[in-house]
């Protein structure tokens, strides 16, 4: 190991005591909303870093995310419902047998969900991938409605357009954070590993990847897959946070796929910290911005409430951030060690050299 | 099982109104696409909006019905001008997915547009009629019940379709539209002010959309802001469907995706929940077997 590496590692050795040192003060002074707000920041930051291993860093652009998520939800959430309560739930139809016994603890039926959410990765990627460029996103944005339409209609296995409610409440910072690290520690590796500078390279020019004996599909359905599973994760996570799935276009459907995408653009596209630094920021302007749709003040006039303010306000950076900003906070760099400690240099250089100055 | 032949007849009559209905949309879908490889996301909620606007046009200002639908027309074309302007005029030179993704945001920059202005909730169309029971009419010949909207929307259809086509084939600015979708640079070289033809074309194709969105209402009375988005992907699928580029093949791919929809419900009638999620799985099927659709020419990418 290089001084470099070595000082890298344990940097992040460091910062992730940190924020366990952070998310241990958190846990016990911040009152349950800024709890919860703490768990979606890290639930959107897994749901973003995971398009964007698809989107920013294959470069194939997919807008199937908000199916993934959606497969995740419903596996976890059946496995840890207890099966009294689901009986009781079903009211249209009985649950399916199967559904109705099966039992898990909460880390197995994230995993779950994970699986089958790359299962379905697996089996939808072997058509979508094969397409390029917008007929892949327009396919893959119609595979996740179309499992949100089996969502909504399979009465015995989801409770149809009824939903799930009453799921246990099970995530909480520690689960919800302590994921998040993982996803970003497995895709960093897999960016550095020779599998990631494959993709790297189909990205920046799949024809030239092919030619260098690349296998592209093999490599893009890989990233899909891995992307899907850490999606499904990330629904598993966010239907314990919200105790409730509901089917509809606004909850899980292409509105969600939207929001990471929003993130993923904010952050910038092929930046992982970049989509971590995205999550949040969408998470806290999503809560900040709350104020309008309550009766609020501004410059001594009040006004009323304006259902939907929070959604404008956002649509509207997305569209000035590609327009105006297209590489977003990041661009497709990330934020590495070097990068920090050469900005607190510089910084501490002009500060001497206007010291110096007067 | 057995198929009851009025009902076929009835569902093929129907599939025939909603295929029209695609077809409208696709075509517009298809004009924005042919010229600039963009895939106008937005499209559905432009559709959307032009539904509002022949709602409001009708109930805020008293409008009467044809006069809402030429003020819908033309706001609606004036907003899809606008959007070319301001959203997609900027990144004509960026990369196409950069293009794709700003249509997404405008797409949502409307539908959160329209929940904070119009409210987030279903409102009836049927309001903008003054004697409402014309919805309902419909002709009886032996047991099929023939709704009369139906000649209303096919007649309306065709109109407007001939009405483009001598547009695009028997006009100047056809034919400058056409010569864009074949090679912008030479053009422009060629004196044509591309922009100007750029912003009639948006033009034109929101007013199709327009003008799809109020025979849509007329159909399925109750929207809200999310209105759009299934008949945009719907009117998408058809586009590719019959070749997406080609005014042509979006007619047609409109008008057999809206009967193959409609037999599938004839057909299989336990399957009716799953329309939906059957269209996409025609789209996967024709992109994978026939990529440039039914009329569509097949380009060869050279390296």
């Amino acid at each position: 190991m290089t001084k470099k590496a070595k000082r890298d590692t344990t940097l992040t050795v460091l910062l992730i005591i940190g924020m366990i040192i952070f998310l241990q003060v958190a846990n016990t002074t911040f009152d349950s909303y800024e709890k919860q707000v703490l768990s979606l920041m890290a639930i959107y930051g897994i749901m973003a870093v995971s398009l964007n291993l698809v989107n920013g860093i294959t470069g194939i652009f997919s807008l199937g995310h908000a199916g993934f998520i959606l497969l995740g939800a419903y596996t976890s959430a059946l496995l840890t419902i207890p099966s009294e309560q689901k009986i009781a739930m079903f009211i249209i139809q009985p649950p399916s047998p199967l559904i109705a016994n099966l039992h898990a603890d909460f880390l197995t039926a994230t995993i779950m969900g994970g699986l089958v959410a790359a299962f379905g990765a697996f089996i939808i990627g072997f058509p979508v991938l094969r397409l390029s460029g917008d007929y892949l996103a327009i396919a893959s944005l119609g595979f996740s409605e179309v499992l949100r339409i089996f969502a909504l209609n399979l009465q015995s296995v989801t409770n149809g357009s009824l939903g799930l409610k009453g799921i246990p409440n099970y995530t909480n910072v520690w689960w919800s954070w302590g994921w998040l690290v993982v996803t970003v520690i497995f895709v960093v590796s897999l960016v550095k590993s020779s599998y990631g500078r494959a993709l790297l390279a189909i990205r920046d020019n799949s024809i030239a990847a092919e030619a260098m004996g690349i296998n592209v599909f093999k490599h893009t359905l890989l990233s899909f897959v891995i992307s899907a599973f850490f999606a499904g994760v990330s629904g598993a996570l966010y239907a314990h946070w919200l105790t409730t799935i509901d089917p509809r276009i606004t909850t899980f459907g292409p509105t969600l796929t939207y929001y990471v995408l929003i993130m993923v653009v904010l952050g910038g596209l092929g930046s992982i910290t970049g989509s971590v630094v995205g999550a949040v920021l969408f998470a806290f302007l999503m809560e900040w911005l709350r104020v309008f749709e309550q009766p609020f003040t501004l410059f001594g006039r009040s006004f009323p409430a304006i259902q939907g303010m929070r959604m404008l306000v956002l649509s509207v950076l997305f569209v000035v951030t590609m327009i105006v900003w297209k590489r977003g906070i990041f661009g497709r760099s990330e934020l590495t060690w070097d990068a920090i400690i050469n900005f607190f240099k510089k910084f501490g250089k002009k500060a001497d050299e206007r010291g110096v100055g007067k | 099982m057995t198929i009851n032949f009025t009902i076929f007849i009835q569902n093929l009559l129907n599939g025939l109104m909603v295929g029209g209905l695609y077809a409208l949309i696709a075509v517009g879908y298809t004009m924005v696409y042919g010229i600039l490889g963009l895939i106008n996301f937005a499209f559905g909620d432009i559709m959307a909006m032009g539904i509002y606007f022949a709602y409001y046009g009708a109930t805020l200002i008293r409008l009467n019905f044809p006069f809402a639908i030429v003020f819908s027309l033309i706001t609606t074309a004036v907003l899809g001008i606008l959007i070319d302007r301001l959203a997609y005029k900027p990144l004509r030179n960026a990369p196409r997915i950069s293009a794709l993704i700003t249509a997404i945001g405008v797409s949502f920059f409307i539908e959160s547009f329209a929940v904070v202005f119009f409210g987030p909730n279903y409102k009836p169309f049927l309001d903008v009629l003054e004697d409402k029971t014309i919805a309902f009419q419909s002709f009886i010949i032996g047991n099929v019940y023939i709704p009369k909207i139906i000649f209303i929307i096919l007649g309306v259809t065709a109109a407007a379709l001939v009405v483009l086509f001598l547009i695009v084939y028997r006009t100047k600015i056809g034919m400058a539209m056409r010569a864009i979708s074949a090679d912008i640079p030479t053009t422009s070289l060629m004196g044509i002010n591309v922009d100007m033809v750029i912003g009639v074309t948006f033009a034109i194709s929101s007013a199709l959309a327009a003008l799809a969105g109020v025979m849509w209402a007329l159909r399925y009375p109750s929207f809200y802001p999310y209105t759009g988005f299934v008949p945009g992907l719907k009117a998408f699928i058809a586009a590719v469907l019959g070749g997406i580029g080609s005014i042509g093949g979006a007619v047609l791919g409109g008008i057999l995706l809206g009967v193959i929809e409609m037999m599938l419900i004839t057909f299989f009638p336990t399957l009716m929940q799953y329309k939906d999620a059957f269209s996409f799985i025609i789209l996967i099927i024709i992109l994978l077997v026939k990529p440039a659709g039914l009329l569509g020419k097949r380009t060869v990418e050279k390296v």
